[in-house]
């Protein structure tokens, strides 16, 4: 299982990495819409976690063009605000957590999303 | 509570120049309004009324005043012409005698006797006739008094007589002691030389005919001279002979009306006429009051008149007044609360904005937080190094527990400001009521009130818009914390009513709302701390609110026990609600 974390938040980001790597799940992390589509191109990953919000690229838009190349990639989002439905709009069938989030509520929802 | 205070219209105490709602004005002063509408209206129906009113008073009364001089005028003119024709008459009968007869036949005392009887039976009131010669020796006389050759050259009235050809004397006692007067003539014959013709009027006929003469009440007819002295009885003013205790009244030709005051204040109204070629004065007197009696019964109504009026037209006034700014107040204040609401509706909106934007940006430094504290948590499980060193790891539990709370309650405000926005959906009720009561928590705790929440298990679903119910809770559960003291208790329970809805009472132990607000306190402005910053408006939007999601709100409350406010709400929400 590898995992692609892609947050504006460099300090969360990286440190989510690393305590998923504590718990045997392996992570790469970039702070950018861009570098999630350079880093998808070099890796294969079954899990995308996004960040809504973020510059220029949001994780909503991230999310569908992930999704347009490579179709297996499971999302799971992650959002400091905005509302549900929002979120519901851009990017339905997806998996929803509201910073901050608990790193079991992560692990559970990561399995969750990897088991369809 | 007094009845003017009944009576008061609402615009009173609550329309002055500076009433409002919050920052809302009113845009009108209705007590000036008010104010202004009365005495405008009240002087254009009272102004011409009060006008029309005096002058018909003057116009009334100089009529009354008139018709009553008019009577007496025409009294007087009736008397006169009754008295003026007796002296004639009997002065006419004088020439008559004198023409048909000589000097030498009324020397006679046969003839004279004879004269008398008849001028008795045709004319009535002469009491005897006697001939004067020029040395003013009676030389005839028939009557019931010795009077035969008495002298009345000495006489004043002889001398008159002598100068003036004619002569009528007052009324006086003489010989007889009875009242009677003289008319005499004087005749010349063909010598030259002359002789008198007296008659002696008895008093009676002129008395009889005065009595006749009908005047009101307290009025008199009498004859005086003209120095004053009664000639005839008198009712009121004098004995007959005496002298009258009215003045006398100044020379004119025509007959006159005048008014003349007593001493005890009493007006009255004299009529008099002198009668040429005697020295009498007719007068007829009589009182002003009795006179203008109609015109006191019509000033009477006319007063009444008045009165009615123009309480007719104030209680008219008062009322249309009041009516029309009370409506144009209630007009207005469903403006200013329109207004309130818009300005309520918006200041919720900018809150709901601002909790969204603070909880993004503590969310962000949270998730960090959370993720290091978690990160030297995993280290410490995680490398044997670190492993045992449960004062460090209970630390770090602590500070991810306590990023938890903070991200408890910005999720919690996040919740809040988005169910601000108009969402038919399925709502929990206890998760309403759990996120409600989440806000208050803290303020619960500091202020020992115990809050207890019974939602049973069998409560479903509802349909509902979350937003409008979580403000009515919010509001409800805030008004019960205002209104405990430390350590009161607040109990939330919410059951099922029949099929198709739930109730949730809300039951604080705070000091109760009187009886006589009760029915108020929905109304839109009624507070009792309008002193404190109160609006009145807040159970007002929350009824409105409870009304607009199809719901009913009741409340019992018992001063010094606390207040339950019954909200029922339908599962499901009707098509045109939603």
């Amino acid at each position: 299982m590898r995992l692609l974390l892609v947050d504006d938040e460099m300090e969360l980001v990286s440190t989510l990495a690393e305590r998923l790597s504590f718990r045997g799940i392996d992570a790469d992390w970039v702070t950018s819409g861009e570098d999630a589509l350079k880093k998808a191109e070099i890796e294969t990953y079954d899990l995308a976690v996004l960040d809504v919000k973020m510059p220029r690229i949001s994780g909503i838009k991230l999310k569908g063009m992930l999704e347009a190349k490579y179709p297996d990639m499971k999302f799971i989002f992650m959002t400091g605000h905005g509302s549900e439905d929002d979120f519901l709009a851009g990017s339905a069938n997806a998996y929803y957590l509201v910073k901050p989030v608990s790193i079991e509520a992560l692990i559970s929802k990561i399995n969750e999303a990897l088991k369809e | 509570m007094s009845i003017i205070e009944k009576l008061k219209p609402k615009f009173w105490s609550n329309g002055g120049p500076d009433a409002g709602i919050g920052t809302k004005r009113h845009l009108f002063n209705f007590r000036r309004i008010w104010n202004l509408a009365v005495i405008l209206t009240a002087s254009v129906a009272l102004v011409p009324l009060i006008a029309m009113t005096l002058i018909h008073y003057e116009v009334t009364q100089d009529a009354i005043e008139s018709e009553a001089r008019n009577n007496t005028t025409r009294l007087v003119r009736n008397t006169w012409w009754t008295v003026s024709y007796f002296l004639n008459e009997h002065k006419t009968v004088l020439d008559l005698v004198a023409n048909e007869h000589t000097y030498e036949d009324l020397k006679d005392p046969i003839k004279l006797a004879e004269i008398l009887k008849n001028l008795e039976e045709r004319l009535g009131g002469v009491v005897d006739l006697g001939v004067i010669d020029s040395y003013g020796i009676q030389t005839n006389y028939v009557g019931p008094y010795p009077l035969a050759n008495k002298d009345y050259s000495g006489q004043e009235s002889f001398k008159k007589i002598v100068e003036s050809g004619t002569y009528t004397s007052d009324f006086f006692l003489g010989f007889r002691n009875v009242p009677h007067m003289v008319v005499a003539k004087k005749y010349t014959v063909p010598d030259g030389s002359y002789y008198i013709l007296r008659a002696t009027l008895d008093i009676k006929p002129i008395k009889k005919a005065l009595n006749k003469i009908e005047v009101s009440g307290l009025g008199d007819v009498f004859i005086i001279n003209h120095k004053g002295v009664l000639q005839t009885p008198s009712r009121y003013h004098g004995k007959i002979l005496e002298k009258i205790s009215l003045p006398v009244p100044r020379y004119s030709k025509e007959i006159q009306v005048v008014e003349c005051k007593m001493s005890k204040g009493e007006s009255l109204v004299v009529g008099y006429a002198y009668i040429p070629d005697t020295p009498f004065i007719l007068m007829i007197v009589q009182q002003k009051k009795e006179l203008m009696e109609r015109w006191y019964k019509t000033r009477v109504e006319l007063f009444w008149f008045l009165v009615v009026s123009i309480t007719v037209i104030l209680i008219v006034t008062l009322g249309m007044a009041t009516y029309l700014v009370n409506k144009i107040y209630l007009a207005d204040n469903e403006r200013v609360n329109s207004l309130h609401k818009v300005e309520y509706s918006n200041r919720l909106a900018s809150i709901g904005r601002l909790a969204t934007g603070v909880a993004h940006e503590i969310n962000n430094p949270l998730a960090i937080i959370n993720e290091k504290a978690g990160l030297i948590k995993d280290m410490f499980t995680y490398k044997e190094m670190y492993k045992g060193d449960e004062k460090l790891i209970g630390l770090i539990d602590s500070i991810i527990s306590s990023v938890e709370r903070c991200g408890t309650i910005t999720k919690r405000l996040l919740g809040f400001a988005r169910h601000m926005e108009v969402n038919i959906r399925s709502i929990d009720v206890r998760e309403v009521m759990e996120e409600v009561l989440g806000f208050l928590e803290k303020e619960a705790e500091y202020r020992s009130i115990t809050v207890s929440l019974n939602v049973p298990d069998d409560i479903p679903e509802f349909e509902s818009d979350r937003g409008k119910v979580q403000q009515i809770f919010l509001n409800l559960v805030n008004n019960a914390f205002a209104a405990m003291e430390e350590g009161g208790s607040l109990d939330i329970t919410v059951k099922r009513e029949g099929k198709d809805f739930i109730s949730t009472t809300v039951t604080d132990t705070g000091c109760g709302i009187p009886k006589a607000d009760l029915e108020r306190i929905f109304c839109p402005f009624f507070s009792t701390k309008t002193k404190k910053g109160g609006t009145g408006l807040g159970l007002s939007i929350t009824s409105g609110l409870v009304h607009e999601i199809g719901g009913k709100i009741n409340v019992q409350s018992e001063v010094g026990k606390g207040t339950t406010f019954i909200i029922t709400l339908p599962l499901k929400i009707d098509k045109e609600r939603k």
